[in-house]
Parts: structure tokens; sequence; C-alpha cells
């Protein structure tokens, strides 16, 4: 097998050429299916029999849940990368996703609790995917608390990493808290082995949300590892180059 | 066109969740370019001590 591709993405001035150039592929289509997503979600889709209006919250819902976990696990991985290899374009990457799967954390959390409370006549329970969410967001906020308190940037990244690691324990939990609990919350919709469980009109726009939101992360994660390359690189002299364009 | 609006009774929900999620996207777009550029303001900082001369 080749690796020079891997070696390539692991050299700091390579990997921030690629992700200013992948940035407009990414952001531009994220965008769209974001917007036409939204559009069928809203208009196009029948209203559900039992739910009616109020399911289409499930638009905005549970594609920021994906990107809670999609973002958290890629946190993991990519410190899990750092700290083995000593990549620092790894750790780079694990320190930008962090305020970005925070964020969305906090959407799921409170588009969730908005479609709860007419649905399940609560805002909040402490039942098991809740409660599940609810640590992954403190394991976010965690990360970022840990990061800032260390002043020297190495230490730093691998510090964080061993905590992004063991808390990616969490993220199976949250999926399958569904299934392994009595909850309150529906069981997979969408990520499960058989058919989904929605027609066309309606699966169609959720299925373009969660592309799109996957793309955002992309786009949010190139700009901000710039960034975090910049911040890893004391007096390199291809930063002077990077600069200028 | 109102009855698009009411969300059947449920706009007190739908709409705010749709508010909240695109306000996150937002605030993204913002935080993450402005940290772009304070990294970039801060490496110009340091090149500019570390050779003087330019």
């Amino acid at each position: 097998m080749n690796w020079i591709w891997f070696h390539k993405l692991g050299s700091s001035p390579h990997a921030y050429t690629l992700a200013r150039r992948l940035t407009p592929w990414v952001a531009w289509p994220a965008a769209l299916l974001i917007a036409a997503g939204f559009y069928g979600g809203l208009v196009l889709a029948p209203a559900d029999y039992q739910q009616r209006d109020a399911f289409r919250i499930v638009y905005v819902h549970a594609p920021s849940a994906w990107m809670s976990l999609m973002v958290y696990t890629a946190m993991a991985m990519s410190a899990a990368v750092g700290l083995i290899w000593r990549i620092k374009v790894a750790h780079a990457v694990a320190a930008s996703c962090a305020p970005i799967g925070a964020s969305f954390t906090v959407a799921a959390l409170v588009t969730g609790s908005l479609w709860g409370r007419p649905m399940w006549g609560t805002y909040w329970e402490w039942d098991p995917r809740l409660t599940s969410e609810l640590i992954l967001l403190f394991l976010y906020l965690g990360y970022m608390a840990l990061r800032s308190s260390i002043d020297d940037l190495t230490r730093a990244d691998r510090a964080s990493a061993v905590l992004a690691i063991v808390g990616l324990v969490n993220v199976p939990i949250i999926h399958y808290s569904v299934e392994w609990w009595n909850s309150l919350h529906q069981t997979a919709t969408v990520m499960k082995i058989a058919k989904p469980a929605m027609p066309a009109s309606m699966l169609l726009p959720l299925l373009m949300v969660l592309l799109g939101f996957t793309l955002l992360f992309l786009a949010l994660l190139f700009t901000r590892v710039r960034g975090e390359i910049l911040r890893r690189e004391r007096t390199a002299h291809w930063i002077r180059e990077a600069l200028l364009t | 066109m109102m009855e698009f609006f009411s969300m059947d009774g449920y706009a007190a929900y739908v709409w705010p969740s749709y508010a909240i999620t695109l306000g996150i996207i937002v605030l993204n777009i913002v935080w993450a370019r402005r940290s772009l550029r304070r990294a970039r303001d801060d490496a110009r900082r340091r090149l500019s001590i570390a050779e003087p001369e330019r």
C-alpha cells in the first residue's frame, strides 16, 4: 500500500493548502443541500399522520444530533492519531472539531426539547437518550476547558486527546440508548439496517440536510484547522507564503 | 400561506427550532472565520518579530 498520501496529509504546509483549496468545494454544496432540504422538509413533505406538522422539527433535530456524534467521533479519532503517531496536523483537526461539535450538541438538545414539549408534554426528562446527549455536551465543554487551561500547545494537545478518547465510549451509549433502555425517545428511523421507516418525500429532504450538515462540518473544519496549523508552527518559512494567499 | 406559518398549531415549536439551528450555523461560520483570522494575525506578528527587517 502506498502511504505517501498519509505522510502528505501529516505535513503542515500540504494540509494547510489542501484545506484552503477544498473549502469552497464543500461550502457551496453544503449551502445548497441545506436550503433545498429545509424547503423540502417544511413545504414539500406531507404532514405526519400522528405528529402532524410538529414532525418537521426532525429536519433540524436529527442532522444536529448526527453532527454531535459524528464530530465527536472525528475528534477522538484524530486525537488518537495525533497521540500515537505524534502528528501535529491530527491534533489541529481534533482541536478544530470541539467548538463545532459542542454547538451542534446544543442545537440537538434545544430542538429536541422543543419537539418533546408538544409530543411528550415536557421540555426535559432524565431519559437515557437525553441524559447521554447532555453528557456529550459536557465532554465537549470539558475538552475545551482543559485545552484552554494549558498554555503549552503540545501539552494541551496530549492531555485533551486522552480526554477525547476516553469520552468516545459515550457515543455508542447515545446511539443504542433507545434500544438498551426504555426511553421516551423514538428508535432509529433512518440509521438502521432495514428499510428506513419513512416515505421518500419525507426521507429525501432529511438525507439532503444530513449530507449538507456533514459538508458544512468539513467546510468549518477546513477553515478552523488552518488557524490551528498556524498556531502550531512557530517560525516555519512556509508560513510567509501561506499568509500571502 | 397562513396555514403554512401556523404549522397546524405547532408554530411555537417548529419555527424556533429552525431559527436556533440556523443561528448556530451562522455563528459557526463567523467563529470559524474569526479563529482563522486571529491565527493569521498572530502568525504575522510572530514573523515580524522573528525577522524585523521585513
